[in-house]
């Protein structure tokens, strides 16, 4: 029997944003995180899940134990439906096939924007960060979720930098800039699960994580936290969760 | 036309600038094979080069490695995804301006310690596109026009930054799109796992973005795994990818993507590449002056390179590179 602490953060990051997908979905995922929980969804609950990377990968069957070292390595072709252009792929996001996009973020602000490119001031900065990647086009063309480690500097008030676009300043501004589909639907961190106000466009918890209190995870967020009407508690990893995990990443290559 | 305007054309070529360019080229059919130093030479300071491969797939880590050695200056590179090739274009002082829409080692390692180091200091320029834009920039220079609409990247800050692109009211349906730019390089740098002397190249797994960089460009160099006939190409022309008269040279040369990978022939050669993220990372001016003098100026040729790499890390690589075509 597995206790409740037994596990890492990232694992139970893993296991709860696994849970928001559902079966027959066409979800397209970043590396890390997103490719194991996508993967770990496939395995465990919807086996008709279709998982495209932006490597140029649709319907990708990733092997336990053989993780890929990013979205464009051989081993996210192994056993897939189908291999192409990267440009291909991400043309199909904006097509409109894909029904959630599935990343990880730096940054995180109110309104879900993610910054993935500097840590301070842009013209400036303190920390140049890799950049968006495929990120920005999955954000500005798809429902999202986005699986993060929950801590102050991440969750900020407003990201420093607008890589990956939420719902922007709220309200209409998402649309207005002439972004028309998509948006943000889950943030999932090892604290809560967070939805979204669908007229503001503002984070909300939907659920906290087994054990955290509303001013536990609010010491832990840079701004003002709101609430779900009947915020729930997550359920826990379950045994059989945690051991398909632990087959797919052996070696905690993205769970350590 | 204002100033404005005269300015941004600069960005893009014109129609008969891009069409004279192509018609200098000799694209007659001829053998191609040139040493990876004479290839080196295709390359002039100053040229926009663009990059084949993703992250650490099937990069031309060959042929920058000779453009290093051969002390080529001023390069601006643009790749899909930028990995450790960014760091060695940088740190050697080969190119101080990268376009990509990602540039650190792998996801694996954090964010590089060399690529801050050269941007945050001012050093090296790295314009962030986003994934799509770069792919669409390589599409609409690969069609011959000057760029493309896109529904991404409008309202973030990432566009923001980027000058060049220019926001429209789609004349059919009103809507916001973003037009990019085409990217013409003066030269292309792709591996591919076979190619005949022609130049008629085949790219088994992912493509990336090659097949529009290569037709793009205004000259492309290929390395190739293999040097094959022409008959062997013809058994099998649906494999064929980049078409003889977009080449200009052509280079054998095994590995030629180590230490990264190169699909069906090696995986990453992981071990490699740690050690190399430990030493730069750890000092990454000190520690990437070492890995260059030990690993790019102090091997005489590329299988010398290889030999550092060492025979046991090779054949791992080669052995799970292979395993893709198991059932």
């Amino acid at each position: 029997m597995l206790r409740a602490h037994s596990h890492t953060a990232a694992e139970l990051l893993t296991i709860l944003s696994a849970r928001q997908l559902s079966d027959g979905q066409v979800v397209f995922a970043g590396v890390g995180i997103p490719l194991l929980a996508a993967t770990l969804a496939q395995r465990l609950r919807c086996p008709g899940l279709t998982i495209l990377f932006e490597g140029g990968v649709i319907g990708a069957f990733i092997e336990p134990g053989k993780l890929p070292p990013s979205t464009n390595d051989q081993r996210c072709t192994k056993r897939a439906n189908m291999v192409l252009g990267s440009a291909e792929v991400l043309l199909l996001l904006q097509r409109g096939y894909v029904d959630v996009g599935f990343m990880g973020g730096a940054q995180v602000d109110q309104y879900g924007n993610l910054n993935s490119s500097f840590i301070g001031d842009p013209m400036k900065p303190k920390t140049r960060l890799p950049g968006s990647g495929g990120g920005n086009d999955i954000a500005s063309l798809a429902q999202m979720i986005v699986a993060m480690k929950h801590e102050k500097r991440r969750f900020v008030e407003r990201v420093d930098f607008i890589t990956s676009p939420g719902y922007l300043q709220g309200g209409d501004s998402r649309r207005a800039s002439g972004l028309l589909a998509g948006g943000m639907f889950r943030v999932v961190t090892d604290l809560a699960v967070f939805g979204f106000e669908p007229t503001r466009g503002r984070m909300q918890v939907i659920s906290l994580n087994p054990g955290v209190t509303r001013e536990q995870l609010q010491d832990n967020t840079g701004f003002r936290l709101e609430f779900s009407a009947h915020p729930g508690v997550t359920e826990p990893p379950t045994d059989q969760e945690l051991k398909m995990l632990r087959e797919l990443d052996p070696e905690q290559l993205y769970t350590a | 036309m204002t100033a404005a305007k005269s300015s941004a054309t600069r960005t893009v070529p014109t129609y008969l600038e891009l069409r004279e360019e192509l018609s200098r080229r000799d694209r007659s059919l001829r053998d191609k094979v040139v040493s990876l130093e004479e290839a080196a030479s295709f390359v002039h300071d100053g040229d926009s080069v663009g990059i084949g491969g993703s992250t650490m797939s099937r990069t031309p880590m060959g042929m920058i490695w000779a453009l290093i050695r051969a002390g080529r200056k001023g390069l601006t590179c643009s790749r899909s995804i930028v990995s450790s090739d960014g760091d060695l274009l940088f740190a050697s002082g080969v190119c101080d301006h990268i376009v990509t829409s990602w540039f650190s080692q792998g996801i694996l390692w954090g964010v590089s310690k060399v690529m801050r180091h050269h941007v945050e200091s001012g050093k090296a320029k790295f314009d962030e596109w986003s994934h799509m834009a770069m792919g669409m920039r390589f599409r609409a220079g690969a069609m011959g026009v000057p760029f493309l609409p896109i529904r991404s990247m409008l309202g973030s800050d990432v566009r923001k930054q980027r000058p060049e692109p220019v926001e429209i009211d789609c004349p059919f349906t009103g809507e916001k799109l973003l037009l990019v730019p085409a990217l013409n390089p003066d030269v292309a740098l792709i591996h591919v796992q076979r190619c005949d002397a022609y130049g008629n190249a085949q790219i088994d797994g992912l493509q990336f973005m090659d097949v529009d960089l290569a037709i793009a460009a205004n000259k492309v160099i290929l390395t190739t795994e293999r040097i094959v006939s022409n008959d062997q190409i013809r058994r099998a022309p649906d494999q064929t990818k980049i078409p003889f008269f977009a080449v200009d040279a052509v280079v054998e040369l095994p590995f030629g993507c180590a230490p990264h990978e190169c699909y069906g022939i090696n995986e990453p050669m992981i071990r490699h590449m740690e050690h190399y993220v430990g030493l730069v990372n750890k000092e990454p001016v000190e520690g990437m002056a070492q890995y260059l003098d030990q690993y790019v100026y102090g091997p005489k040729s590329w299988n010398e390179f290889l030999a550092l790499i060492g025979m046991d890390e090779l054949l791992e690589a080669t052995r799970a590179g292979n395993s893709i075509y198991d059932a």
